[in-house]
């Protein structure tokens, strides 16, 4: 019983501490870095003001923190807003919409490898609330549900740009989950697993999947088939993004709720704390979702260049405290990726509907599935005799150029009856 | 109505992959950011940033050194060298003024006064800011040369009363203005 309680305890300890002090800070600090570093791409200076006022304690100046405080203003503005619901909708599901969007995002979180185990007194202990076998999967089917929120917001609003912002959404977030689960595969083929935690080590014993440039702790070249991989990794690294960008409503694909056709699009009639849900959801997305980019593709929280083995061992007692040095390079690397996120958003312009769902169904969707063929062709060609790996690259350029062929014709428009 | 057909561009094959031209955005928004983060925006100069981006940040920097000579600001009573009040309370403002900001409580002269064949001048001259548009209509208007528009701009209060501009504030932010065509002197 007393082992069950223990168990009990570190479990609401991982969850507390991993959640609520580690990522959910980090989307009021994305917000921070999307203001400030879209402001510095614009020229501009952004928010650098708010701080802590140190005058209002009769201090003689204020500590403005480069205006770090400023998400908390705002989420503070937000709470002490009017909290309207119209009288028009559908007060049941308008008020689980916000909600809907919000957990699956946070949810997604206990499958996400933050570091290396710690271990304490000979107890060692994984950075991971759930360690399940599942990992991938499991944020798919837990992440995809965050449609219904965005949908359930659109319909329940009972308005004309909120309905089309859900629609929209419910039809690219499909399209994109098919890309999104495809690309993943050749990934999954390589290391054979579906632990997150065992894919990160894996990248931390043999080179990322991006980097491949160091095995057992030596920097070298890759071996054959590991550089030959490089390619449908890369393939399935650019497919994933652009998914993920798609996943998670960002520009240059956030059509449910582009500004400049939709009023707000799936969040129109919402305001106050019910908007600021959907604002967070959103944002929890992008970490979840740039959290997995890194997980699958570039380490995880492994620093790289053969250090991992050095940093897991390093201790001071029995406390081994090598998992927070990699738990902060995974929160460097995450902070990168959310940067590229932003830079991606003033970089892009915004697809057109039928482009973005053209890029779902016929590129990455044919993409992605090529992709797993040629990766398993790659993993397989060592226990294959030459003849068949010939004929196997023959067929798959037989039927990428087909792929490419059918993509061409279906592009020409149909010649309108009367000019 | 006609039909105009329009004619597509047609796209090579390297701009429908579509990569060039994300990476061409890619280096031109990273080196907007990075000549930003470096102060050397184009025109940070010019516009005398802070050093990031081409902003000038309030508070602590002001453009009042480049405002040009016709900048509208706070419009305010002036007195001449002489130390005379110009205005003649004629009340030609009151009534010009767009938005009805200025109220003239016009007053005597006493007889004992060396500026007494005046007659008048103001008892009472308030100028609400919160109604002033600062159009410079009373300073046009004006047939004693009297009201200027300042170059203040920083005209703020708490509450409404602060927005009052009243005779004794007017005259702060005018000052003493030379150079005046001064009528009312004695003929030599």
């Amino acid at each position: 019983m007393p082992e069950l309680i223990f168990q009990l305890a570190i479990i609401l300890t991982k969850i507390v501490t991993l959640t609520f002090i580690v990522v959910l800070p980090l989307v009021p600090l994305s917000v921070y870095f999307e203001r400030r570093f879209s402001a510095i791409i614009q020229d501009r200076v952004g928010p650098n003001r708010v701080g802590i006022p140190l005058s209002l304690l009769g201090f003689k100046k204020d500590f403005h923190m480069f205006g770090l405080v400023q998400p908390m203003a705002d989420g503070l503005k937000l709470f002490l807003k009017e909290d309207f619901t119209p009288a028009h909708v559908r007060k049941a599901f308008y008020w689980l919409a916000p909600a809907l969007t919000v957990i699956p995002a946070l949810i997604t979180v206990c499958v996400v490898p933050f570091g290396s185990p710690i271990s304490i007194l000979g107890h060692a202990e994984k950075l991971v609330i759930a360690d399940i076998d599942a990992g991938p999967l499991f944020v798919f089917a837990v992440s995809s549900l965050t449609v219904y929120g965005i949908t359930l917001a659109g319909w329940s609003s009972n308005s004309k740009f909120p309905f089309i912002g859900g629609v929209r959404s419910t039809a690219q977030m499909i399209s994109y989950e098919i890309s999104l689960g495809l690309s993943i595969i050749p990934v999954l083929l390589y290391f054979g697993d579906l632990n997150l935690s065992k894919i990160v080590q894996h990248q931390a014993d043999n080179g990322w999947l991006l980097l491949p440039f160091w095995k057992d702790g030596k920097i070298g070249l890759p071996d054959l088939q590991t550089a030959m991989f490089w390619i449908p990794a890369f393939i399935a690294f650019l497919i994933f993004t652009v998914s993920i960008f798609a996943e998670t409503n960002r520009m240059p694909f956030d059509l449910p709720e582009c500004e400049t056709e939709l009023v707000g699009g799936y969040h129109t009639e919402y305001s106050s704390m019910k908007f600021a849900l959907f604002f967070m959801g959103e944002y929890a997305a992008m970490v979840i979702g740039s959290a997995l980019i890194i997980t699958l593709f570039l380490g995880g929280w492994s620093v790289g260049f053969g250090l991992d083995q050095y940093i897991s061992q390093l201790h001071i007692g029995s406390f081994h405290f090598g998992g927070l040095i990699h738990m902060g390079c995974f929160l460097t690397k995450l902070l990168a990726f959310i940067l590229f996120f932003i830079l991606v958003r003033w970089t892009v312009p915004r697809f057109r509907y039928d482009q973005l769902m053209k890029l779902g169904w016929v590129i990455f969707f044919e993409a992605a599935l090529i992709n797993v063929f040629l990766a398993a062709l790659i993993i397989a060609a060592p226990s294959l005799s030459t003849p068949i790996i010939a004929a196997g690259a023959i067929l798959l350029a037989v039927v990428t150029g087909a792929i490419i062929w059918v993509a061409k014709v279906s592009e020409d428009q149909p010649k309108p009856l009367r000019a | 109505m006609a039909v105009v057909k329009l004619q597509r561009p047609q796209l090579k094959l390297g701009e429908k992959i579509y990569f060039g031209a994300l990476i061409k955005g890619f280096i031109l928004t990273l080196g907007h950011a990075i000549r930003s983060l470096r102060g050397k925006s184009v025109g940070a100069k010019d516009l005398e940033s802070s050093g990031l981006g081409v902003t000038m940040q309030f508070p602590e920097q002001r453009w009042d050194s480049h405002l040009p000579d016709y900048y509208r600001g706070a419009p305010a009573l002036v007195t001449d060298e002489q130390g005379r009040e110009r205005c003649v309370s004629c009340q030609l403002c009151e009534f010009i003024c767009p938005p009805k900001a200025i109220r003239i409580t016009p007053g005597e002269i006493p007889s004992d006064d060396p500026w007494a064949k005046v007659e008048k001048r103001p008892k009472e001259f308030e100028i609400d800011m919160i109604r002033c548009i600062y159009c410079g209509m009373c300073e046009e208007v004006c047939p004693e040369q009297a009201i200027y528009l300042r170059k203040d701009y920083l005209i703020t209060g708490l509450k409404r009363a602060d927005m009052l501009h009243d005779k004794k504030k007017l005259y702060e932010i005018g000052g003493v203005r030379t150079g005046l065509v001064n009528k009312w002197n004695e003929l030599k």
